[in-house]
């Protein structure tokens, strides 16, 4: 509550924003139209669409994976060009993502090598992450050795390797089953909590959205709009039994009311 | 000559294990010599379409024996194997080094890749082994230079088009990790390209060094000094002592077998993490 209390600074700021791919041409799709969003400092966002709605599209217009149409767009006061090689963001994609040939601390590794750790902080970090998302055990194991779970762990623990202050996560649980996925939302919950980082979770889940995020930003299909931005007021802390209270039931309830509604509409 | 039967076993726990991996491929070997030798005695074949095996291994010990006795007589066949060894290994290292150097090159400017990939498909199609006489002109008949340029040649476009695959088809996502975190192209180079690479180029050194013995023997049928295989395989046959063309021709197979393990050795050595070690693991 006292957190709540305090005005943090935004951090992200989308305003009027449009992305548009083939531009012109026959195929041309309008991913975003219209997107205006603020996100503060500590924030835990999750965007949540039918399939298609822009979601991934919004992330990689936030790590400048891709350039918008039209539209302003802030990271940290930067634009996002500089926010990218500031290095202000650590990104987790839908896919693992580790390199092979790297065994599970050198793909940890990898961020702080490019940055130009020196190699006895770079082993140190690596082994602080990899123990904080439980798999101190298995540093010298190739990826191919480990589980899809596993695999999607390492690669939280890779982002947050060199301690950026916003963590972009693009549907990191979707190929886990129900329960290893609840308790990957809880190490990440716990995660959250302790570093203050904020966060933007792309997910299809609503009941994973209302569990983690302070806000979810709810996206209706083409042209992907902003239909709803929903405050999340479940108390913290949330743990395994807060699936099952009233107050988590109304919020899912209030979002899939949502979702449904801007299907409708389309 | 297929992977399979050549592959090493990856990770041999123990003997017996080996033992195990090995009894098939050698039991095949065993009764393809036994059978050989048994059609050829009932069947009466003449030597001259095909000799027993037994025959052929006489002559191989008979080369063997002249070669390292203490008496300092010479074996024309050892030397032959040794002299074509030597064109094949020279030729595929030039070729090889060539190849994947241009592919460096190449790959690193789109442009120019993108000029030169249909080109070097084409010429990958080309029988290369059509330019031996002319090679044969260039550098002289009895210059090993000759062969090798022939080999190097041969074993060029397969490395080149497969090195720039290699360091061109990389998983888009994990390009866009590398931009994540803003690396600088050298990095991406280092820590990215060249290890998508190296599968690549060992699939087409493996490829490369059995063409090369292939295209070092088939040169020399166009000419050459005496002692290689290739002239050896000529002369014993149109001399009509086929025991020892044959016994040429087993020499040849197994210096091309051993190189091809060599280059797959090394290639397991490099890549700690390939595929076909990931059963076993
Ligand atoms: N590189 C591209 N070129 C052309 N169109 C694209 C490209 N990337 C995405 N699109 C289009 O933009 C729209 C939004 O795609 P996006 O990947 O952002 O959806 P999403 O909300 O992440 O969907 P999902 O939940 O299935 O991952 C889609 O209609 C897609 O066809
Ligand atoms: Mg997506």
């Amino acid at each position: 509550m006292a957190a709540e209390a305090k005005i943090k600074p935004i951090v992200i700021s989308a305003k009027n924003l449009y992305k548009i791919f083939n531009v012109g041409g026959s195929d041309a799709v309008t991913a975003l139209q219209n997107v205006n969003l603020e996100i503060r400092a500590g924030e835990f966002i999750s965007l949540i669409g039918p399939s298609g709605c822009g979601k991934s599209t919004l992330l990689r217009l936030i790590a400048d994976l891709t350039k918008p149409t039209q539209g302003e767009l802030n990271i940290n006061g930067k634009d996002p060009h500089q926010a990218r090689l500031d290095r202000d963001y650590g990104m987790v994609f839908q896919a693992a993502t580790l390199y092979d040939w790297r065994t599970v601390t050198k793909n940890v590794q990898l961020p702080l090598e490019i940055m130009g750790y020196p190699r006895t902080v770079r082993q140190h970090r690596a082994q602080e992450m990899l123990d904080l998302v439980e798999l101190g055990k298995f540093a010298n194991h190739y990826p191919w050795q480990l589980s899809g779970g596993m695999q999607q762990r390492v690669a939280i623990a890779r982002a947050l390797a060199f301690e950026p202050s916003l963590l972009l996560m693009d549907e990191p649980f979707g190929a886990l089953d129900e329960f290893t996925r609840e308790r990957m939302n809880m190490e990440l919950l716990r995660i959250w909590e302790k570093t203050g980082i904020t966060v933007i979770f792309v997910t299809h889940s609503i009941p994973e959205a209302i569990f983690l995020s302070s806000r979810v930003v709810v996206m209706s299909p083409r042209p992907g709009r902003i239909t709803q931005i929903v405050e999340n007021n479940v108390e913290y802390p949330r743990m395994f039994e807060t699936r099952e209270t009233p107050r988590f039931f109304e919020k899912v309830t209030e979002v899939r009311e949502l979702l449904r509604d801007a299907h409708l509409e389309a | 000559m297929t992977e399979s039967t050549l592959m090493l076993p990856s990770q041999q726990k123990n003997w017996l294990d080996a033992v195990r991996y090995y009894t098939p491929t050698i039991a095949v070997a065993v009764t393809v010599l036994v059978l050989w030798e048994l059609l050829v005695t009932v069947l009466n074949i003449q030597q001259f379409l095909l000799p027993k095996p037994s025959a052929i291994f006489a002559e191989l010990i008979a080369e063997f024996q002249l070669a390292f006795d203490t008496t300092g007589s010479r074996s024309i066949l050892i030397e032959s194997t040794g002299a074509t060894l030597w064109e094949a290994v020279g030729g595929f290292c030039l070729g090889c080094g060539a190849g994947i150097l241009v592919a460096f090159i190449t790959a690193r400017w789109t442009i120019i890749s993108e000029a030169m990939m249909p080109f070097a498909i084409a010429a990958n199609s080309v029988p290369i082994i059509a330019f031996a006489p002319i090679m044969n002109n260039w550098f002289g008949l009895t210059n090993p230079a000759s062969k090798m340029a022939i080999v190097a040649i041969i074993v060029f476009f397969p490395t080149m088009i497969n090195t720039v695959r290699g360091l061109t088809l990389v998983d888009p996502l994990q390009l866009e990790l590398m931009q994540s975190y803003a690396a600088r192209p050298f990095k991406i180079l280092f820590a990215l390209r060249i290890p998508n690479a190296l599968p690549y180029i060992f699939s087409a050194l493996r490829v490369a060094s059995s063409l090369s013995v292939i295209g070092a023997v088939v040169a020399e049928f166009f000419g050459g000094p005496r002692a290689t295989l290739g002239v050896f395989i000529t002369q014993e046959a149109s001399a009509f002592d086929f025991a020892r063309a044959w016994a040429a021709i087993i020499m040849a197979a197994l210096i091309g077998i051993s190189f091809y393990l060599v280059v797959l050795f090394a290639e397991r050595r490099l890549m700690p993490w390939h595929s076909s070690l990931r059963e076993r693991a």
